[in-house]
């Protein structure tokens, strides 16, 4: 086991469970804005998708890694503003709307995948950020201060998050949609336009969140996000909807699958075990979800259209 | 549009278009994931002999499914009169078998279920199509049904000529393997690479990391990550997701050991060799037997003696005359039967 806790071990193992997490974090901060105004987005995965294949291919292009994480960027959002037509305006059953959003990311983003590019091509990551006395201090310099600007964007962006929900008018009407949206709309709130505003978020997101996955990996492959973005709805109800608890759950998801990781390379965990070890994250946080689910209500019109006069 | 519905007549009728949208939407995507037609184009006036091909990944993954495509692609061009068919990116196994049952309803001659994984499916549909020829591989079992080929791959012997080159070109002794799942050519391949690492330099580790996913590359990506960490200096992997652990390789200057494909073209700098697979060996046999009468009951192999396993090397990869050596050696007496991979 002494091997498993060598500080350059240890140190790599956070890192690369912080690396995990990056993507999941993200996306989940922009569905939760949806969640929390009430529409669930099963698209996430789909949209990051095309967000992924699309900054990625625009790294090939430009060769210029933030034109990529634009890209992917501007891709999400047309995509959530097509989310939001579909869940807010057509008020399509959400759960089958967005599995539809999510065949149709999995699917564009191959077939532009296979027209443009063909077989994988290597493009440039990400440049590495030490941030300046941090990145120094022991132990935790090298677990969390010599990441790509990316990683630190998407911590910064949880206060952002809390700030926006708790603190602004704005997070005020997303509460107040999503909890009880007829008196919302009787006060003078429109509820379609807050929802827009919420799932276009969420799609801006989740395509930020599958660029920055493609261009971090520095290649594109069929189905590059392998389902992350269902993670990353999961980890919205994990986190009850609030974004520190979305951030502990990503960072637990990446954590553990980290740990699980290296131990394995380590030979801790036996080859035999190696399927089952590859579980691990995924019942871990399904038993936090059980936990979570007994204490936390989601917002009470998750997943309702909101008819006026109904 | 209209944001609020006023009545109930207008909120039955917005539904409609929420379905006409996502009908749109799937009909994109059906596009998207459509059989691809390729190959020879039957243009001589005979029917074309019929192969379709299912496979769990993208075609030009430089990887598993490629190898098949890129064999069968050139099963085509030598004999100019073949129809081929694609559907790729299979990696639900329900879906593979309805493209499977799809083709054979279709009167395809030779339906390839390239995928371990859907033999399950295979042992069920083969039945109902007794005139139409199946193969699946990697796996030696045809089920004891007559219209059922099956092919394998001793990727042990590659894997055993990559571990010897690994351990002689090894500083740290400390080898890293990135495997999806513990099961068919992949485990030969890495255990057979062990064997060759060991028989080079028994004092050498190898690390061997089975992340248990073919396609998760973010997580393949860590797993190099983790190697890296724990002191290994070359790395191996098996599977369409180790694109991510080469990216690792390339990028923290570890050599990189291939197979499946040839995967020079992913890091040029850091590709030793790659051990690519030509099923064209097999499949040149399967369609003789076809036409000869025989829709299936026979097992294959692709091995180095025999020519479907190639060591391919990284021409721009400057490999010392002395390793070169060692990994014709370990060809050569793996081919005569001098060597044991251990399997």
């Amino acid at each position: 086991m002494s091997d498993l806790f060598t500080q350059a071990v240890f140190i790599a193992m956070v890192a690369s469970g912080v690396r995990l997490a990056v993507p999941l974090l993200i996306a989940s901060l922009g569905e939760m804005f949806g969640q929390r105004s009430g529409v669930l987005n099963l698209g996430v995965d789909g949209i990051m998708l095309l967000g992924a294949f699309s900054g990625y291919y625009a790294v090939l292009r430009s060769g210029s890694v933030w034109y990529g994480l634009a890209f992917g960027t501007i891709i999400g959002l047309l995509l959530g503003i097509v989310s939001a037509v579909i869940a807010v305006t057509l008020k399509a059953e959400q759960g089958i709307s967005g599995i539809g959003v999510y065949l149709f990311g999995l699917g564009m983003s191959d077939l532009l995948f296979q027209k443009l590019v063909g077989t994988p091509v290597p493009i440039s990551s990400f440049p590495k950020v030490q941030l300046p006395l941090l990145s120094e201090i022991p132990l935790l310099g090298g677990m969390l201060f010599r990441h790509s600007l990316v990683v630190y964007l998407a911590f910064v962006a949880v206060p952002v998050s809390m700030w926006v929900l708790n603190r602004t008018t704005f997070g005020l009407n997303i509460r107040a949609v999503g909890q009880n949206p007829e008196s919302a709309d009787s006060l003078g709130v429109s509820v379609a336009r807050v929802r827009y505003a919420t799932v276009i978020i969420g799609g801006t997101l989740a395509g930020t969140a599958g660029a920055a996955l493609a261009i971090d990996l520095g290649i594109f492959q069929q189905n590059l996000t392998n389902a992350a973005g269902f993670i990353a709805i999961a980890l919205v109800y994990f986190g009850a909807w609030r974004p520190l608890g979305v951030m502990a759950g990503a960072l637990l998801y990446g954590l553990v699958n980290a740990v699980v990781l290296q131990m394995k390379t380590l030979g801790i965990i036996p080859l035999a075990w190696s399927d089952i070890a590859a579980m691990v994250p995924a019942i871990i946080t399904i038993l936090a979800l059980v936990v979570v689910a007994q204490r936390f209500r989601p917002p009470a019109a998750l997943t309702k259209p909101f008819l006026r006069g109904t | 549009m209209t944001v609020a519905p006023t009545g109930k007549g207008g909120n039955m009728r917005k539904p409609r278009f929420a379905w006409l949208a996502m009908l749109a939407a799937l009909a994109l995507v059906a596009a998207a994931c459509g059989d691809d037609d390729g190959g020879g184009d039957g243009t001589n006036g005979d029917d074309p002999f019929r192969i379709a091909i299912v496979a769990p990944s993208a075609s030009n993954d430089l990887a598993f499914s490629q190898s098949i495509v890129d064999a069968v692609n050139l099963i085509a061009q030598e004999r100019g009169n073949v129809q081929v068919q694609v559907t790729d990116g299979m990696f639900v196994v329900e879906d593979a078998a309805a493209a499977i049952r799809g083709y054979a309803e279709d009167g395809v001659d030779l339906v390839l279920a390239h995928g371990s994984q859907y033999g399950g499916s295979l042992q069920e549909i083969a039945p109902d199509f007794p005139d139409t020829a199946f193969a699946w591989g990697t796996a030696a079992d045809t089920f004891d049904l007559p219209n059922v080929f099956s092919y394998e791959a001793a990727s042990d012997e590659g894997g055993y000529v990559m571990g010897v080159m690994a351990a002689a070109l090894s500083e740290s002794g400390i080898i890293g393997v990135v495997g999806p799942i513990e099961v068919g050519d992949a485990k030969l391949y890495v255990d057979g690479f062990g064997v060759g690492v060991l028989a080079e330099d028994p004092g050498a580790t190898v690390n061997v990391n089975y992340i248990g996913s073919f396609s998760d590359v973010a997580l393949a990506s860590e797993a190099a990550q983790s190697h890296l960490a724990a002191g290994a200096d070359v790395l191996t992997g098996t599977a369409q997701m180790v694109v991510g652990a080469i990216g690792v390789a390339n990028q923290n200057g570890l050599l990189w050991f291939g197979t499946q494909a040839n995967q020079t073209s992913l890091a040029p700098d850091i590709v030793v060799a790659s051990q690519v697979y030509h099923w064209e060996v097999v499949l040149r046999d399967i369609i003789a037997n076809i036409e000869g009468g025989t829709v299936g009951g026979e097992i294959y192999e692709i091995n180095l003696a025999n020519g479907g396993l190639v060591i391919e090397f990284n021409d721009g990869f400057d490999l010392s005359d002395d390793v070169r050596a060692k990994a014709d050696a370990a060809i050569d007496g793996i081919k005569s039967g001098s060597i044991s991979t251990g399997q």
